[in-house]
């Protein structure tokens, strides 16, 4: 802020106090003025009957003004409030925020340093730790995988054992700590448009075993060689290197209906879980991942 | 001025009949969100009936439509009656009453299909804000036209306060709604980041103060006297409330912002001010409440004394409530909770919709050359009604709003949140569910005031004119 913008912060909030502390002096000075006391009126009258006492300010009320002018020129003493001036606790929100942040870090990392020494099959099996992954869930996850932790549609559920990313503890750790972007391009125009398309969803429905119609399947399985192999795989078993789903099984993160299937073909689709590795202590990652990992393993 | 002059009512009664059809209709589209927060089924996946398009048409509409006529209405009446003369420029005042009812079915016609400049309160597309300040201007003209006309020296207090509600509220419209269009129902505002928060919370806060509080003090200062037949209890005190309110509420804004990302002396001038403001909203309350204790033997008797005196209490609870929710540690439970929802309402069903009542109960009659409404008996049922509907949704907001604020700061001992935000929906449910009984009930208020004022137009002989009356003294 430049000292012009500062002066003029400034002189408004000065200006501001004294035009008020000038208002409530002149209106005080009125005190012992007999003649307008009670009872009498102003004089002036309006509309037939509408007249105005001029009764002194009620005391309680004056008192209560000045209390509330008289606190607000301390807090701007302390706190930042005039423009540049920083005020004489140097606060800040921010470092409010960094303050509480380090002092919450410090009172909590005990907890979960205890886990670092533990593998994940410990983990599963201490209560504490499978209540704050829990929490952990909870608080960072159920936001989009559902409180149950089945997803939704676009949001995988983790009680299934398909793992589009990888199921093991260290792809899960990878996908927690650092998020995932999942691009599946569109294919519309590639295909020759809405008949190329829908050949293309009867195949795909065939792969998952689903009712179709077998000429446009075949139709579509031709093409499937083209443009479709190279992510989910001759067989459409997918990849998890990719993030390329499975088309064999019966989990469809957007559904399996014609309409879905096309509008994925079509337009394609572009989904991301966040990193957390900025959010979250590589300790509690860990904790979520024994937590994540024992989602799917009481399915089984 | 020859004797026969008589002043312009017609615009009068048309705004007080469309105070009467909007407020029906915003507090109907009100209670339907209430139903879909309890129900949320309730918007049957019709885009035009979800939460989000339907919410700011109930707040534009019981603002802008049901306060906004109300306003004008009064506005009108009281002006011409303080200053002795007809309203100036009659035409351009009916211009003001068919422009804004234009304003108001545009607006319900655009928000639920999803045209909207998503800033709050302000969210009519370009081509509606133009409309919108035509009209303001015209209201100006006639407003402050007739007060320069005045047979009398002095401008009752009633009329500064519309006075500083038409000037502010025509800055914060233009100010706030700059912006450049991109098509005909699309623009872009010309702010952007911290700067468009400020500005928007600057006209946000604002309308609070000047549309819903400056406004309809200037309402109170004219019909609480005529009503109690009392003289106004102090004019100094109404000379220090009335420059320190404009002069403070200006800066109130932050307050709406703490802790996000406008700079740390924004929020600490925005949370003084809004404490320093307690005294002189509360002012206005006194000088409200004090011209009634010379007449408590009516509240007995006269219905409309009892709506005055409850609007006036709930004005004064609101405005304690709202400097106390603006200190930040305060706030940092109340703020994103169901609590701000209760205060808004405790002011807007409270103060602003009882007050308006109130006023339209003395005008109506003498509109039509009549001395009272045509039932008092519904006049009382209206007042327990609403009463009993007002303290049941703020007191369900309330409980609601604190167990919010708690669930979500509640931490484990691993340093975890103890709830997930699911959670706390799940206890807010029943108080959701006793939020609509309480805006059903009134909503079923609003509606017997309708009744009574049909029942009030059939006994009457059609609209009355009354002449200018002469000015008695100086």
């Amino acid at each position: 802020m430049s000292l012009g913008w500062q002066l003029y912060v400034f002189i408004i909030v000065l200006g501001t106090f004294i035009a008020n502390f000038l208002l409530l002096r002149w209106s005080s000075k009125f005190r012992t003025d007999e003649k307008l006391g009670e009872g009498n009126t102003t004089g002036h009258r309006w509309d037939g009957d509408l007249e105005e006492y001029n009764n002194p300010l009620p005391r309680w009320w004056l008192n209560l003004f000045q209390l509330t002018v008289i606190f607000s020129i301390g807090y701007l003493v302390l706190y930042p409030g005039s423009g540049i001036y920083e005020g004489t606790l140097d606060w800040s929100q921010a470092q409010q925020y960094e303050q509480q942040v380090a002092e919450e870090e410090a009172r909590y990392a005990a907890v979960f340093a205890g886990y670092t020494e533990q593998d994940f099959d410990q983990l599963q099996q201490d209560p504490d730790a499978m209540t704050a992954g829990l929490n952990l869930f909870g608080n960072h996850c159920a936001q989009c995988h559902g409180s149950d932790a089945r997803g939704a549609i676009g949001f995988p559920n983790l009680t299934d054992q398909d793992w589009q990313w990888g199921g093991d503890v260290a792809q899960i750790t990878a996908t927690i700590s650092n998020g995932r972007n999942g691009v599946m391009p569109g294919w519309g125009a590639a295909l020759g448009g809405e008949q190329g398309v829908t050949a293309m969803a009867h195949y795909v429905r065939s792969l998952g075993g689903l009712e179709h119609d077998a000429d446009l399947a075949t139709a579509g399985q031709a093409q499937y060689g083209l443009f479709c192999i190279a992510c989910h795989g001759p067989d459409g078993s997918g990849n998890v290197i990719l993030g390329a789903p499975n088309l064999t099984d019966d989990i469809w993160l957007y559904g399996n209906s014609m309409d879905s299937l096309k509008l994925t073909i079509d337009q394609g689709r572009n989904n991301s879980m966040p990193a957390f590795s900025g959010t979250l202590s590589e300790d509690k990652i860990k904790v979520l991942t024994a937590y994540v990992k024992q989602l799917s393993a009481d399915q089984q | 001025m020859s004797q026969s002059a008589s002043y312009h009512d017609k615009v009068v009664r048309q705004f007080t009949v469309m105070t009467m059809v909007w407020g029906i209709v915003g507090m109907l589209v009100g209670v339907v969100l209430a139903a879909q927060l309890a129900f949320p089924a309730l918007n049957f996946d019709i885009p035009w009936l979800t939460y989000s398009r339907l919410r700011p048409l109930h707040t534009s509409a019981v603002i802008f439509a049901f306060g906004g006529c109300g306003l004008f209405a009064t506005s009108y009446y009281v002006v011409q009656r303080t200053c002795h003369v007809p309203l100036f420029m009659p035409k351009l005042a009916a211009f003001t009453f068919w422009g804004w009812q234009l304003v108001v079915v545009a607006v319900a016609i655009t928000y639920p299909l999803g045209i909207t400049q998503a800033k709050e309160y302000a969210e009519p597309e370009w081509p509606i804000d133009i409309l919108i300040t035509l009209v303001w201007v015209a209201y100006a003209v006639v407003f402050f036209g007739t007060i320069m006309q005045r047979r009398v020296k002095h401008i009752y207090v009633a009329n500064w306060f519309f006075g500083a509600f038409i000037l502010t509220v025509a800055v914060l419209h233009i100010v706030n709604n700059l912006a450049i269009p991109v098509s005909l129902w699309k623009s872009y505002p010309i702010y952007s980041g911290s700067v468009d928060a400020m500005v928007q919370w600057w006209y946000g806060h604002n309308a609070v103060g000047f549309f819903l509080t400056a406004g309809f003090l200037g309402m109170m200062y004219y019909f609480v006297p005529k009503q109690a037949q009392r003289p106004i209890y102090s004019y100094r005190l109404s000379v220090v409330h009335f420059w320190s309110l404009i002069a403070i509420y200006m800066w109130a804004g932050p307050h709406h912002l703490h802790y996000q990302a406008i700079p740390d002396w924004v929020q600490s001038l925005g949370m003084v001010f809004s404490l320093i403001l307690l005294a002189p909203s509360w002012g206005g309350m006194i000088n409200g409440i004090m011209t009634l204790s010379g007449a408590w033997e009516k509240l007995r008797t006269d219905p409309v004394i009892r709506f005055m005196i409850v609007s006036l209490s709930f004005y004064g609870m609101s405005t304690f409530e709202g400097p106390m929710m603006s200190i930040k540690t305060v706030n940092s439970l109340s703020h994103f909770t169901d609590w701000t929802i209760g205060h808004v309402h405790s002011g807007a069903l409270g103060w602003v919709a009882l007050i308006t009542m109130a006023c339209v109960y003395h005008l109506y009659p003498r509109l039509l050359g009549l001395k009272d409404m045509a039932s008092n008996r519904l006049i009382e049922w209206h007042f327990w009604i609403s009463t009993i509907g007002i303290v049941l949704y703020i007191a369900a907001m309330w409980i609601a709003g604190v167990t919010q604020g708690l669930m979500w700061r509640a931490v484990n001992d691993d340093g975890t949140l103890t709830y997930t935000f699911i959670e706390s929906l799940k206890v807010t449910y029943p108080f959701y569910y006793v939020r609509l009984l309480g805006g059903l009930l009134f909503l079923v208020g609003t509606l017997l005031m309708a009744w009574n004022m049909y029942l009030t137009w059939r006994q009457s002989q059609g609209p009355a004119t009354t002449p200018v009356l002469e000015p008695q003294s100086a």
